[in-house]
């Protein structure tokens, strides 16, 4: 797994409180990760600081799954 | 009790009555306050007046992208923004049949959709910190209605769901938004008044007078300490028995 892809899992189980193994790549934040609609505006936010990057509210939207994320991070930066 | 040290605060409308009061007891009660306002002689007045702890940030609240960004200055300024007391206002009051809608609109822009603005602004910090205290300064004729305030009155009960609302999405992040309705304060907006219109508000409020910025002042300070954490989605009316709400 790569670098990112580390870095967002630990996000995701910090802010989640879900155990590692199940923040696979189709793993949906609100489906299957418990989060609520502001969980997911907080993990946004975490990713944003983590990667220094900005993420607008419309690319938000797109990330869904532990996989989405990982992806626009990768092209993100 | 009501210990703010270490904590920081946004008022708006710092200039006027009710916000120097307001910045005032959150200063006595140790937070680092940022007042704002449109005029800025007598924000500075009241920053020498309260000394350390103090940053004046002039800010017109008309102005959409001057409003966005007025909570970065805040914590530009402090480091963090913690307390944010919407209290700036303005009337423009007609009888509903004549009122324009730049009256309205006006009158709309500044009391609601700048609180609106500021409260977005302000919570990205406030839920990192999982702590945040809104007071949102509203005023009994939102409850009440007052005839020539249509503009003002529908501005002031916006304010109210709209807290509401945004105090049922933060509650779990440790973020408390609230309102304090004023009734009849004595301030420059009230002075206006004849002496007529005085004597018929007073015969309304069965405490026989009007009441002093710093009551108002208190109830915000109750509003945004740590011993008010578990208020949240409420209205905190302080009108001398005007409205028993």
């Amino acid at each position: 797994m790569s670098d990112i892809a580390e870095r967002v899992k630990k996000i995701v189980v910090e802010h989640l409180s879900v155990e590692e193994d199940k923040v696979t790549e189709n793993a949906s934040f609100i489906d299957d990760l418990g989060a609520d609609s502001l969980d997911t505006v907080e993990l946004v936010m975490a990713f944003e600081e983590e990667f220094g990057i900005e993420i607008p509210d419309d690319a938000a939207e797109t990330i869904q799954t532990f996989g989405d994320a990982v992806k626009f991070i990768k092209e993100a930066q | 009790m009501f210990d703010l040290v270490g904590k920081t605060a946004l008022v708006t409308g710092a200039s006027g009555g009710i916000g120097a009061a307001i910045a005032r007891a959150l200063h006595d009660a140790g937070a680092t306050v940022a007042l704002s306002g449109t005029r800025e002689a007598p924000l500075e007045a009241l920053a020498a007046e309260l000394g350390e702890r103090t940053h004046v940030l002039p800010c017109n609240l008309s102005d959409a992208e001057a409003v966005e960004a007025l909570p970065k200055r805040a914590i530009e300024a402090m480091g963090s923004l913690d307390i944010l007391v919407n209290n700036a206002g303005i009337t423009r009051d007609n009888l509903f049949m004549r009122m324009s809608d730049e009256e309205w609109g006006q009158v709309l822009e500044v009391n609601l959709t700048s609180t609106m603005r500021l409260c977005r602004g302000s919570l990205r910090g406030m839920m990192k910190a999982r702590w945040g205290r809104i007071v949102n300064i509203s005023s009994v004729v939102g409850a009440t209605g007052n005839p020539g305030q249509g503009n003002y009155a529908a501005s002031k009960a916006g304010m109210v769901g709209m807290s509401k609302s945004l105090a049922y999405e933060v509650a779990s992040r440790g973020i408390t938004v609230n309102c304090v309705a004023p009734g009849f304060i004595e301030t420059a907006m009230t002075e206006k008044l004849t002496d007529d219109q005085k004597g018929k508000i007073l015969g309304q409020i069965p405490a026989g007078r009007m009441g002093t910025p710093e009551e108002i002042a208190a109830a915000v300070l109750y509003l945004a300490s740590p011993e008010a954490a578990y208020v949240t989605g409420t209205t905190l009316h302080v009108n001398g028995g005007m409205a028993m709400l």
